[in-house]
């Protein structure tokens, strides 16, 4: 068992120089601004008095690798800036806002599952039936839904028409929390789904065309005792890895349907920076949001091997 | 049937061969795809013959009417025909949606081949920048990207650009790996060609139709990005007519003028299904092997 988790400190070196890349990314993000980025930022209260002191204080009269490596190092403290409309440190304002979109982010995960795994079983059941081509026809219109708008119907037709949920916020209890963002969270899980009966489905498909669910059958299963015995445990393993893949998806979701919602996460921080052109903040969120998918594409491949014996990540050649 | 299609059908083997030889105009999917697409893209470019007012015309002693004879779908809060932003929105977000492809289509797709041709540290070094943008979700980097580089449609296209050329690129490159070992690219490489060549003329036709169906997706990707930063009041900016900066707007009224919030939705909608169906019906069309 522990063998198989030799990859673990390997596929922890792979994600450094991803990670690396991230920072440069976030850090290069101020010099794609056209012009003098502290003229920019300032916008309208911009003086040459004031352009000159924050130029200075963004450390712009360097060369680049040299502010990059002053980005890493204040990085490395902990020191992510401070920020201009709160005038707090960057840090602690996400670090608030963490706890409520990571909440969002599970609490979609669990509706997703709930809607997929019955959905996917049902369509993989009778392939190529009725069943089988309306669960295939629901992509095609689910993936063109925007996300947003897919909140805002729920809005209307749930919170607006029959007044079930709030229209938006967050609540002060846990389990206000979850009255507050069930819509939200089913928002994204409605979204992601698409994806995940597809790839669900297939790997269904898969496992009931196997030898092991022919000889299963031989002796006798079948039903429930089939589905849950032989086919659900293993289709779940590649679902690991599909909903590892789509957290991505799933958090950039997180960050547009907060504005929906009027939820105080990482997204409305992203946004309500934005249009107070809070440098610091935004880049602060894409930092975080950026390594906490990269940490999850590393968990995924360490529980997809826990789950598989198959699996044996030492080995792994890429195509 | 003549005796040469039975005997390609019977050579090819199997009972798909009727599919493979079904001419593009049998395929359901991509025809349906292209009369829902094309309806899309013909309101969109008669919109000026066929829309009952000017979108930006502004009547304030109008405003927030419901369906009408003169304003079929009602006003908006500043007294504009809400059908004829609906039809301007489809010029400016399919526009955009379309054009927004090419450029990661032609840099990914290019990148990828050298990737997968070339193997080694050309191949490690892009993938590593793969990854790394993979890390950022989409709708982050294209927020953050768009704010930086300033409101606007030029912005929007650069944004769009740099983030979806890394799928073009992981499709490519993995159709290239897997069509290096094939017999044709062997001979045409042993008989002396070089290498650019080999990948133009020879690589290339056979891999781009993954990213060709990919591209149908990707249209509809960009579209939803185009809405989502409207409706977050980061894309084109007002009061040009947009479908999400529609949404936007409509949320306020969504107790009285729901419709307001749900057409330019269903626009979205009919569109991104008319172009689900062209890439299924494409990926049928170009790669029936990868059918199951």
């Amino acid at each position: 068992m522990l063998g198989r988790l030799k990859f673990v400190p390997m596929r922890i070196l792979q994600a450094v120089p991803v990670a690396f890349g991230v920072t440069v990314v976030v850090f290069l993000l101020v010099h794609l601004i056209p012009g003098n980025p502290a003229e920019s930022i300032l916008g309208a209260q911009a003086t040459p008095a004031r352009v000159a002191a924050l130029s200075k204080q963004m450390g712009l009269d360097e060369s680049l690798p040299q502010q990059y490596l002053h980005f890493l190092s204040n990085l490395a403290h902990g020191n992510l800036g401070q920020s201009y409309t709160y005038q707090t440190s960057v840090l602690s304002l996400v670090l608030q806002r963490v706890p409520v979109t990571l909440t969002l982010v599970l609490y979609s995960v669990v509706l997703m599952l709930i809607i997929s795994v019955p959905l996917s079983a049902w369509a993989a059941s009778r392939p190529g039936g009725a069943r089988d081509h309306a669960v295939r026809v629901v992509p095609l219109v689910g993936l063109g839904m925007p996300q947003f708008w897919v909140g805002v119907m729920l809005l209307l037709v749930f919170a607006v028409g029959f007044k079930w949920f709030p229209v938006g916020g967050y609540g002060q209890t846990f389990s206000q929390h979850l009255w507050y963002l069930f819509l939200p969270a089913l928002t994204l899980a409605i979204s992601v789904s698409p994806v995940i009966i597809r790839s669900l489905r297939s790997s269904m498909l898969n496992v009931l065309e196997s030898d092991y669910v022919a000889t299963a059958r031989s002796k006798g299963a079948g039903g429930w005792s089939l589905f849950s015995g032989h086919v659900l445990r293993n289709a779940v393993i590649p679902a690991v890895s599909i909903v590892g893949v789509n957290v991505g998806y799933l958090v950039g979701g997180t960050l547009v349907i907060e504005q929906v919602f009027a939820i105080p996460g990482l997204g409305s921080l992203l946004i309500g920076s934005i249009q107070a052109r809070d440098f610091p903040s935004v880049q602060a969120v894409a930092l975080f949001v950026a390594v906490f998918v990269v940490v999850v594409g590393v968990l995924t491949d360490i529980v997809y091997t826990l789950l598989d014996p198959r699996v044996d990540l030492t080995r792994r050649i890429e195509v | 049937m003549s005796a040469v299609a039975t005997l390609r059908r019977s050579r090819r083997g199997g009972q798909p061969a009727s599919r493979r030889l079904r001419p593009w105009y049998k395929n359901g999917s991509l025809v349906a795809g292209l009369i829902i697409v094309g309806i899309m893209v013909l309101l969109a470019v008669l919109a000026p013959l066929i829309s009952p007012d000017n979108p930006l015309h502004q009547n304030l002693d109008q405003a927030l009417q419901g369906p009408s004879g003169t304003h079929w779908l009602g006003t908006d809060k500043l007294g504009r025909d809400v059908l004829s932003r609906l039809l301007y929105g489809a010029r400016v977000d399919l526009k955009i949606g379309f054009l927004a492809v090419l450029i990661p289509f032609v840099v990914g797709s290019i990148l990828g081949a050298i990737a997968g041709y070339y193997g080694g540290w050309i191949d490690i070094i892009i993938m590593r920048v793969v990854d790394v943008f993979y890390a950022f979700p989409l709708y982050l980097l294209v927020i953050a990207l768009v704010f930086v580089l300033g409101s606007g449609e030029r912005s929007i296209y650069l944004a769009i650009a740099l983030v979806s050329w890394v799928s073009y690129c992981k499709i490519v490159r993995g159709e290239v790996i897997v069509a290096r070992r094939q017999e044709y690219v062997q001979a045409a490489r042993l008989g002396g060609l070089k290498n650019m060549r080999v990948l133009a003329r020879h690589v290339g036709p056979n891999v781009v139709s993954q990213a060709i169906t990919y591209a149908m997706s990707d249209i509809i990707m960009d579209i939803m990005v185009i809405v989502t930063l409207g409706y977050l009041g980061l894309g084109i900016t007002p009061p040009t007519a947009e479908w999400g900066s529609m949404i936007s707007d409509a949320q306020e009224f969504i107790t009285t003028l729901w419709w307001m919030a749900v057409l330019p939705g269903i626009a979205v909608v009919i569109t991104g299904l008319g172009l689900s169906l062209i890439g299924d019906g494409l990926g049928d069309l170009l790669s029936p092997e990868r059918r199951r």
